[in-house]
């Protein structure tokens, strides 16, 4: 069974987001999503600076088993990724919601709330498992 | 639903992620790929290959039989227990499969995949009209392999006196029966290791056993990145039916000599020799940080094209590694595509990872 915690949005692709006090966005891809790539072992992320719609292509998530697009589940400017995940790129398997990828800041803050929340996340990853 | 080994439960209680393999539900991994595969080139894990197809040839031509079917030559095997590796060719010199055959006490024990078996055994079935030979394949038995450094010692430890003995005896690439059993010296992770052929009813609590011990269960995820750093072909991914196994790296294993020993796909192998080969199978390595995949370009600048047929990521070198069909003349560099842009590689012998040791 895959963690969903509550208190973040998902998208359907499976990023979550969380708005943080400065009302920047952090980004990361879900425990579901982990699951199902198998251990991760490369990642490449946006620039700083990049500005992102809503749904557009972010970056790559690389496993022993496949390589997956990720998305920016809200659009707005990238103002910092993390750099850490290049030297470990397994810590998004043990640690998928500490794990971050990049933040941004919204250029629409009213574009989380048409991500999904917990339950209707938890009720897609069911339908896709 | 696929087909299933008599481990499939079994599976499900250890944690397996099951995939389809080849019409098979297998186990992809049991938690992490990666762990597994190190747990291989370090300790050792037992893989279910029960999906494998094991067919028994015996008749008073099974040899020249087999002589005709094989590019490979049986009379090389002189004695019981020996067993080669080779590829069972169409007329056109394509790779119907490749196998391995064993000479046993009353014939030959050969092992097929699972993704062929349907088109092989036809196929054998069809050759073997003009010889006096008889075909069984043994559906009675499944095969676990246990590989690794510490495998044959941490498997006699489990078994009889006698077989025990045999394993300490069996030198590599041999394989021997003790009782209804078969204990070969062979494998698919450039590891030492075992191949037991046992019977279906007495696999399960084989393989209890071999876990009860600590020793893992590996799934194919992990079988398939310690072969491609073995630099070991996958069939239906590094050679079919439209690949010579000259451009597969396979001409070791084609035997030439004696010149007058027909084997099917020989004539076209010949012409194909005579003119060279346009091209060649080679080892692929990425210094910088991504992942190769079957089917991305490869570019040799000044001689052409190629393409990626298996790529993964490497656990033991933690680097990507692949094997790639390339132009012959292709030198000791190369580009690969990776998402629209290209990436510099090494050209390296096929072969990157052997007995825990790197070979690049």
């Amino acid at each position: 069974m895959s963690n969903i915690p509550a208190d973040l949005r998902y998208a359907a692709s499976h990023e979550w987001a969380r708005l943080e006090a400065d009302g920047s966005v952090t980004v990361g891809i879900s425990d579901h999503a982990q699951e199902a790539l198998g251990d991760v072992v490369f990642i490449e992320l946006p620039e700083v600076g990049k500005q992102l719609n809503a749904g557009q292509e972010a970056g790559v998530v690389e496993s022993v088993k496949a390589a997956s697009d990720i998305y920016a589940p809200v659009g707005g400017e990238v103002i910092a990724i993390n750099e850490a995940l290049a030297d470990s790129p397994e810590s998004v398997n043990s640690d998928p919601y500490g794990s971050w990828f990049f933040k941004l800041k919204p250029s629409d803050a009213s574009e989380l709330d048409k991500l999904l929340d917990a339950a209707a996340y938890q009720a897609a990853a069911d339908a896709d498992a | 639903m696929g087909q299933r080994t008599p481990l499939y439960d079994l599976h499900l209680a250890l944690g397996a992620k099951m995939v389809d393999f080849g019409g098979w539900d297998m186990p992809l991994h049991y938690g992490s790929q990666v762990e597994e595969h190190h747990q291989v080139r370090r300790e050792c894990g037992v893989f279910d290959v029960s999906h494998m197809c094991v067919v028994d040839v015996s008749g008073s031509q099974a040899k020249a039989f087999l002589q005709r079917l094989l590019a490979n030559d049986v009379a090389r095997l002189e004695s019981p227990g020996k067993a080669l590796y080779s590829a069972m060719l169409n007329e056109q010199g394509g790779v119907i499969d490749d196998l391995i055959v064993y000479l046993t006490e009353g014939g030959y024990r050969l092992v097929v995949n699972a993704g062929t078996r349907d088109k092989d055994l036809a196929w054998m079935h069809a050759q073997a009209s003009d010889f006096d030979v008889q075909l069984r394949e043994r559906r009675d038995l499944a095969m676990l392999a246990i590989q690794g450094p510490k495998a044959r010692a941490r498997v006699s430890e489990l078994l009889s006196q006698a077989r025990a003995a045999l394993i300490h005896e069996l030198k590599p690439f041999q394989g021997l029966p003790e009782g209804d059993w078969f204990i070969a010296r062979t494998g698919y992770t450039g590891e030492d290791g075992l191949e037991i052929v046992l019977p279906v009813t007495e696999v399960a609590s084989f393989l209890n056993d071999l876990v009860g011990a600590g020793i893992s269960p590996i799934g194919l995820g992990a079988r398939d990145t310690l072969r491609l750093e073995a630099g070991m072909n996958l069939y239906g991914q590094d050679m079919d039916e439209q690949v010579s196994p000259l451009a597969a790296n396979m001409a070791w294993t084609i035997a030439w000599e004696p010149a007058e020993r027909d084997f099917i796909g020989r004539t076209a192998l010949q012409a194909q020799r005579a003119v060279g080969c346009p091209s060649k199978l080679v080892g692929l390595v990425l210094e910088e940080r991504g992942v190769l995949r079957a089917h991305q370009v490869v570019r040799v600048e000044g001689i052409g094209d190629g393409e990626i047929t298996s790529g993964s990521f490497s656990p033991t070198l933690n680097k990507s590694i692949a094997l790639a069909r390339v132009p012959a003349a292709t030198g000791d560099r190369a580009e690969v595509e990776i998402r629209g842009k290209w990436y510099p590689v090494r050209v390296v012998r096929p072969g990157f990872v052997r007995n825990g040791k790197t070979l690049i």
